[in-house]
């Protein structure tokens, strides 16, 4: 078992270390990653009823409010 | 609707509306170039051909660049349920939540577990292994597009769902109806094939440039052959579920069918418009508003593409506004009539329930229920504001298929010329194969045009408009993002083409002969 986890890590390990267009996609990757979850998520796209209702309830609601007015 | 921002409401689908458009650039490359690999590296392990292993490994470094730019841009349109949608995302509920998640969970997984194997196993694990994971990468990517697309179908015929007025969310009561509903059959099946077709474009494109330059020849004309003969099979299957979904939409969308072809007064016999615009933007008010320049009609194809018999009678927007009794088609003014006796209802029923009064919310929900079908429609006082907007839908239609059919043509020749080996020297086609590629992308994006507008004003058909799913939000907000999104998404864009044009242009070892 323990051979066979120590395989898995070196055949990613050597993969990632002679990676040469894939280094260049993996800085992109983890780029776009903090950007999507780190700025834009944080910042711009807070989940609306989740921050504004504390429960189900309050989110039915509010809901059931803006379909009926 | 005089209480709805309907600024809001324009600034949250344009947003909307660029993420998606945007992350269709990246996702159906992905779809159809993990099988052309697989296919390719298959020919590689029957043949023990080297040529064949650095063709797979050349166009397995191009869906790379194409998979890493992509990857994750369609998490925002996910954010952008929760923050810009949210009446929407309360109201489908269980209905989205479990398709995204198994998209998630299982095809994700799947696809990122042996994308290690495909890149990394060369020469480290079997070739039969090898093969097997390039195989489950491209069957990965294909199942995340699934459930997805499951979900779109849902919005587009919404069905297996019960509406929980206490709650206000959809409650599934039937995940087969869901999976398995005509519309979604035929949406899946219809959007991986185009992207297969799409992708099929983009390799033979690639290789023309290559003959073109007089390089890396023995890469290009195998990749062609391939290209061309997985193109053509997939473009037939694309037609055949192009046409399944359109029986579909007239079925279930009539008034997307309709406006599809800019049929305003309905009939029998309806002809297909080959080729057609408009002379003036229709006014959908205006009763005989069909204003056209000249036209090449199909006769009888409108007809039978909607029910397979070339008498069927089609209706036309203002059969569906005004109604049609001989047809039995209720009006968009009845329609109104029950959709404000549910909306009333639901808040009669809900301020009922608070006052613990049990036979009021009895009887109000009774009339709920009773007119919940048309629900939507009760946001809305002119009936004429339920029309999507015609001309781009037209025009996005026939766009669609007009290069769908010319993609047919691209590939029977140059697969004719292929097999002869005849390909180096007709430049005409390659020159065609290369400039085809901006052109598939078009296609892509001018198909999922026609099922977004075409689909509006609803959001969810027939029970929730966008103007009633948007988020009593800042709208200043919605406006930057917009924006962000716009420079954030077009410098992605410009980063992988410049990538992808280097590894092209850098391809030394892809032979001669």
């Amino acid at each position: 078992m323990v051979k066979l986890v120590k395989k898995v890590f070196f055949f990613y390990y050597d993969g990632f270390r002679s990676m040469t267009i894939g280094r260049k996609l993996w800085i992109i990757i983890l780029i776009k990653l903090f950007i999507i979850f780190a700025i834009l998520k944080l910042f711009f796209f807070p989940d609306f009823l989740k921050t504004h209702f504390k429960t189900d309830q309050q989110r039915s609601n509010y809901v059931i409010e803006q379909l009926t007015k | 609707m005089e209480h709805f921002n309907l600024a809001l409401v324009d600034w949250s689908r344009a947003q909307f509306a660029l993420t998606a458009l945007y992350h269709w650039l990246f996702v159906p490359l992905t779809l159809g170039t993990s099988f052309i690999i697989a296919i390719m590296e298959t020919i590689y392990v029957k043949t023990g051909k080297d040529i064949w292993k650095r063709i797979t490994k050349f166009w397995m470094v191009l869906f790379a660049i194409n998979f890493a730019i992509g990857v994750a841009t369609g998490i925002i349109l996910e954010f952008e349920f929760g923050t810009n949608w949210s009446n929407y995302s309360w109201f489908v509920g269980d209905i989205f939540g479990a398709p995204l998640a198994i998209e998630g969970i299982m095809a994700f997984f799947l696809e990122s577990t042996f994308f290690a194997v495909m890149f990394f196993g060369w020469n480290k694990v079997s070739k039969g292994f090898h093969l097997t994971s390039t195989w489950l990468v491209a069957l990965g990517s294909n199942l995340s597009a699934l459930w997805i697309l499951v979900a779109n179908a849902w919005m587009q015929n919404p069905v297996g769902m019960h509406f929980n007025p206490e709650t206000a969310r959809n409650e599934m009561v039937n995940f087969w109806a869901v999976l398995f509903s005509p519309t979604a059959i035929n949406k899946f099946l219809h959007t991986i094939s185009s992207a297969y077709v799409m992708s099929a474009i983009f390799v033979l494109g690639v290789s023309a440039w290559f003959l073109l330059k007089k390089r890396n020849q023995a890469l290009a004309k195998r990749s062609m052959i391939v290209a061309s003969t997985f193109g053509l099979i997939m473009s037939v299957f694309m037609v055949i579920t192009g046409d399944e979904s359109a029986r579909e939409v007239f079925r279930v969308q009539p008034m997307k069918f309709a406006s599809m072809e800019g049929l305003y007064h309905g009939q029998t016999d309806a002809p297909l418009t080959a080729v057609g615009f408009f002379t003036k933007t229709p006014k959908p008010e205006a009763p005989n508003a069909n204003e056209w320049g000249p036209k090449i009609k199909i006769p009888g194809m409108l007809s039978y593409m909607a029910a397979l018999n070339t008498h069927a009678y089609v209706p036309g927007i203002n059969d569906l506004i005004h109604g049609n009794t001989a047809h039995n088609i209720i009006s968009y003014y009845e329609r109104i009539k029950m959709g404000k006796l549910a909306i009333a209802a639901l808040k009669e029923f809900q301020l009922a329930k608070k006052a613990a009064n049990d036979s009021v919310a009895r009887t109000a929900l009774k009339t709920f229920e009773a007119n919940y079908k048309y629900f939507g429609y009760g946001y809305y006082n002119d009936p004429h504001k339920l029309i999507p907007d015609v001309p781009l839908v037209f025009y996005s239609f026939h766009t669609m298929v007009g290069l769908g059919l010319l993609f047919v043509l691209i590939f029977l020749l140059t697969l004719i010329y292929g097999l002869k080996g005849k390909l180096p020297v007709k430049r005409w086609i390659l020159y065609v194969a290369l400039w085809a590629i901006p052109f598939a992308y078009l296609a892509q994006e001018a198909g999922w045009m026609v099922a977004e507008f075409g689909r509006q004003p609803w959001v969810v058909q027939n029970y929730m408009p966008t103007l009633s799913a948007v988020s009593n939000i800042n709208q200043t907000s919605v406006i930057i993002t917009f924006f962000l999104f716009g420079v954030i998404f077009t410098v992605l864009l410009i980063a992988e083409i410049k990538i992808m044009l280097n590894q092209i242009k850098q391809l030394k070892d892809g032979g001669q002969q």
